[in-house]
This record gives structure tokens, sequence and C-alpha cells, in this order.
């Protein structure tokens, strides 16, 4: 017999071999989790958690992402919500960071303060 | 009965309910119907245990021995926990429901002792009335979505009310300490709390179509609170006292 997985769990539900369909009840959805820290701070992203409605994902995201650690808030959004670039468009990002001429430290101000600096 | 005796068995009352559930519940742990939900419940169930620790470190400030020494080396007749706690997990339903009702219970309860004159428990019940808060609304939604789910959930709830809630009655056993707390405004009294439970309880359950047995059916399972507990007690301490009984002077 192969062994499909080491987990326990997995090995007793007896998998037949080769990828497996799921239809869409077999799984809770997900949803994307942000935490804020101080009332006014931005919310961050966290993590995902399953859960069957938005209420039980609140309960869920208040357990495994603010049970330690300083919270005021929390916010759940369906992760199907979310609307995201395609990573076949990378590239658009590509040069971004050779644009140097865009940040401050571009400018050659620097050489002349510690010119200055120098002389005193 | 003095007014320092009746102050402690109060809070032995109350330690020992949340030390029992707390360890109850954590049997959930690894089991739980998915992993949300069992991190939620152990979580939940860890809190419990902080809240016996809180009430234990009280009593040590009135003079009683060390947390440790009284969670695990008491006598099962020592323990004052109502016998609702002392029940096996059961099935996820039972669980549930005794989260649900024991909770309620636990809230109201603490949100009447944040005016109690015992001022380090009302300072106690001031931090932990959040915690407890959150525990509360997971039991709303469950009950909720389970009872407004289908046929088979809303049986289980009803079923599990309906043959617990004499046990659920037993946490508002009252003891002849009972008026002398009211007197000395420790607290404002089992009866009142239990009212409180009610009208809080009752209003969910309906709108989750669940409803409490009649009234001519209420027999409260009373005799924890003076130490005569079921026969599910005495091998969850056997359990829960076997580590530290091993050595009780090691250093943790």
């Amino acid at each position: 017999m192969k062994i499909l997985s080491l987990d326990p769990r997995i090995a007793r539900v007896d998998l037949p071999e080769g990828p497996v369909e799921l239809s869409p009840l077999d799984e809770f959805q997900t949803y994307e989790v942000f935490h804020q820290k101080k009332r006014g701070d931005q919310h961050e992203h966290v993590g995902i958690v399953h859960a069957p409605n938005d209420e039980m994902a609140l309960l869920f995201a208040k357990d495994q992402y603010a049970r330690r650690g300083i919270c005021v808030n929390i916010w759940v959004v369906k992760s199907e919500n979310v609307i995201a670039s395609s990573y076949d468009d990378t590239d658009i990002f590509l040069i971004a960071p050779e644009k140097i001429y865009r940040e401050a430290g571009g400018y050659k101000v620097m050489d002349k303060i510690n010119k200055f600096k120098g002389k005193k | 009965m003095s007014y320092d005796i009746s102050l402690k068995n109060f809070l032995y009352r109350l330690a020992d309910d949340h030390l029992i559930l707390g360890h109850r519940n954590s049997e959930w742990t690894g089991l739980g119907p998915f992993l949300e939900e069992d991190l939620a419940f152990s979580n939940m169930a860890q809190d419990k245990l902080g809240q016996s620790l809180a009430l234990f470190e009280i009593l040590q400030s009135l003079g009683e021995q060390h947390p440790d020494t009284v969670a695990f080396t008491r006598k099962e007749e020592e323990y004052q926990c109502c016998q609702y706690v002392e029940y096996p997990i059961g099935e996820y339903d039972y669980s549930l429901i005794r989260h649900f009702l024991f909770d309620h219970a636990a809230y109201l309860r603490f949100e009447m002792l944040t005016q109690s004159r015992c001022e380090p428990l009302a300072k106690l019940a001031a931090k932990v009335k959040g915690e407890i808060k959150y525990h509360v609304m997971h039991a709303n939604i469950w009950v909720d979505k389970l009872g407004n789910g289908n046929e088979e959930s809303r049986h289980r709830l009803q079923t599990t009310i309906n043959e617990n809630f004499n046990l659920a009655l037993g946490i508002f056993e009252t003891t002849d300490e009972e008026q002398e707390l009211i007197n000395e405004k420790i607290f404002e009294g089992e009866e009142m709390l239990k009212e409180k439970w009610l009208a809080a309880i009752e209003p969910i359950l309906a709108k989750a179509t669940l409803k409490l047995p009649p009234r001519t059916q209420w027999d409260a399972a009373v005799g924890g609170r003076k130490g005569i507990h079921t026969v599910h007690l005495q091998p969850l301490l056997t359990e829960m006292q076997e580590v530290f009984a091993i050595d009780p002077k090691a250093e943790w």
C-alpha cells in the first residue's frame, strides 16, 4: 500500500490515488484577516482562517491572530473578494527597484552635507 | 458561619467550577470538529484555568494554601464545583450547550461581582469580564447557527438542553452562607443571578428555534456545593493530579 501521508488523519480516510476533485461544499471558504494594534493605526494583514460564515470568521480570527499580544480591532474579508494582480504580470514591477532617481537617496545632497561636516 | 469562611467558600465554588470545566473542555484539544474551532475551544479552556488560578491566588492572599496545592491535592469531597462541570465532554453538542449555559452564568456572575465589596474579587471581575464576553459570543453564534441549521443539528441541541437543564440549574445551588454573602455585599445572590441568566438565554434560544424545558420539570441537580459529586469527578481528579502527585515538591 502506498503511504499518502504521515498525518494519521489523512492516512485513515482512504483517499483514492491521484488528485481529488473537491466540490464547493467540501471545504469552508477562507477569509483574509487584518488586525489593528492601536486605534488609528493601519489594519495589517496577518493571515487567513477557514470559516463557514462571516460571524464565525471573526471569532476564529480573534482566536488565531489576537489571543496573544495587543489588538483593538479585527477585519475579515472573504478571500474571494480580494482583487489581486496576476503573477503573470510580475514584470510590471520589474524595474521599480532601479528607479533610484525617484528616491530622496538618489540626490547627491549627502555628499555636500558630509563635505560641510568635514570642514567643521 | 463567619464572614471569612463564607467568603472563602464562595471563592472556592467559583474557582473549582472554572478549574474543573477548564480541565474538561481541554479534553477537546486535538479532537475539535475542525482546526479553527479546536483552537478556539482550547483557548477558552485555558482561559478558564487562568480564571481559576486568579481566584486561587485571591484565596492564598486570604491565608489559604498555594494555588497548586489546593488545585492538585484536595480530596473529591473538598471540591465545591457544581455537578454539571464534572460530566464528560460527550459529543460536541453536549459540550457546546454546557459552554453556552455555563458561560452565560459566568459572564453575568462576574458582571455582578464588579460591584463586590471584596476588592480583589471586584478587580478580577472587571478584568476577566471581557474575556468571558468573547466566550459568550462564541457560544451564541454556534447555538444560532446549529439551532437554525438542519433538522439534525436542531434536534441534537434541543435534546441536550432537555436532558441537561436540571444540571445547569445546579450552578445556582445555594448554601447556608448565601444570606451572609448578600448582607456583606460580596455577591447579590444565586437567585438573582439565575433570573438574569434566564432572561439572557431564553431570547437567544428562541431565535435559534430552541426552548427550555417547561418549568414544571425543573429540578436542580444540587449537592456539588456541599462536596457531593457524581461518579465522573474522581476519575477526572485522578488524571488531573497524576503528574503533580509524582513529585509534589518539584519546581515547574
